[in-house]
């Protein structure tokens, strides 16, 4: 069985990242939502595929990606929320990992909203 | 209604999230004599009311304020049903509550277990601020994973850095993989 002693020396490795906190006020929020509907519909691969792109690029002091409750929304979940500051909630409807990767690399990398995903066009 | 048990874990796992616990246990235990698969949620969140207890498998029945149904737990207990099992919540108002699901092991309408690996990282990995205690068991053979003693050998070093969430991984998939042997939930 695989036991927890590899910890330690991860501790080891990473003992300048112990303590260090990102300055939030100054970081972009991704917020996926999963609540039933959001479950139900394919947020948790969602998540993980947004959380992976993020770590595997080295961009967590500049991007956190967290998970939160029913939006509101249920018929068009997956949902996924972007805020930087400064700049207006940009909120994702109907997402899956392929188009998550999408957000990923033209809006959080890129600056440039994917407005075919957005609620704003999609018709109510 | 969803695809894997997992999933219904990750529901009501969420639930205990949005209660406000701080430590939540989950457990999976898979019994071939007995013919069994129990499952069990068990928070220290701010619970239940008795009312709000007897009305939380109605479908119509929520306290979200964002809509005006309440599915997960009707469909949990409609799976674990469907298998000649059940499903039961167990709540006190300021102590937290418990929801256990029993399903036939082998029935055939049993919905797989599925990924609960994912579940379960996205647990940890996602709510830094919760303890987790997981178990995950197939007849004599166990592991746990348990946060507060991950943290603990850390020492600061958060979950969601990238070296210990590929470690939470690798451990959720070996372990299960040696307790299963070839067979699969």
């Amino acid at each position: 069985m695989k036991s927890l002693e590899e910890l330690k020396a991860i501790r080891e490795r990473n003992q300048g990242k112990i303590g260090v906190r990102s300055e939030s006020k100054t970081q972009t929020r991704v917020v996926v939502g999963m609540a039933t509907c959001g479950i139900a519909s394919g947020a948790r691969p969602v998540l993980t595929a947004l959380s992976d792109a993020v770590q595997k690029e080295a961009l967590t002091e500049r991007i956190s990606v967290t998970s939160t409750g029913c939006i509101g929304l249920c018929q068009y979940e997956p949902i996924v929320e972007v805020m930087e500051p400064g700049k207006e909630k940009v909120t994702y409807v109907k997402m899956d990992p392929d188009k998550a990767m999408e957000v990923f690399d033209l809006h959080l990398k890129q600056g440039q909203t994917v407005a075919k995903y957005t609620l704003a066009t999609q018709q109510l | 209604m969803m695809t894997e048990i997992a999933l219904n874990i990750l529901d009501a796992a969420e639930n205990s999230v949005r209660a406000g616990a701080d430590y939540i246990e989950i457990d999976v235990a898979a019994d071939t004599e007995k013919d069994m698969l129990e499952v069990s949620i068990r928070d220290n969140g701010c619970g239940m009311s008795e009312e709000q207890v007897r009305k939380a498998k109605d479908p119509f029945f929520t306290t979200r304020t964002t809509r005006r149904v309440g599915l997960g737990l009707p469909f949990f207990e409609q799976a674990a049903k469907g298998t000649g099992g059940s499903l039961k919540i167990i709540s006190r108002e300021g102590e937290g509550t418990t929801v256990k699901a029993v399903f036939g092991l082998s029935h055939i309408d049993r919905m797989p277990l599925g990924d609960i690996n994912s579940t379960i990282y996205t647990l940890a990995v996602f709510n830094e601020g919760i303890d987790f205690h997981y178990r995950y068991a197939y007849d004599d053979r166990e592991f746990v994973l348990d946060t507060k003693e991950m943290k603990q050998i850390l020492g600061g070093l958060p979950l969601h850095n990238a070296e210990v969430s590929e470690f939470i991984r690798d451990y959720l998939d070996a372990n299960q993989a040696e307790v299963n042997g070839r067979r699969i939930l």
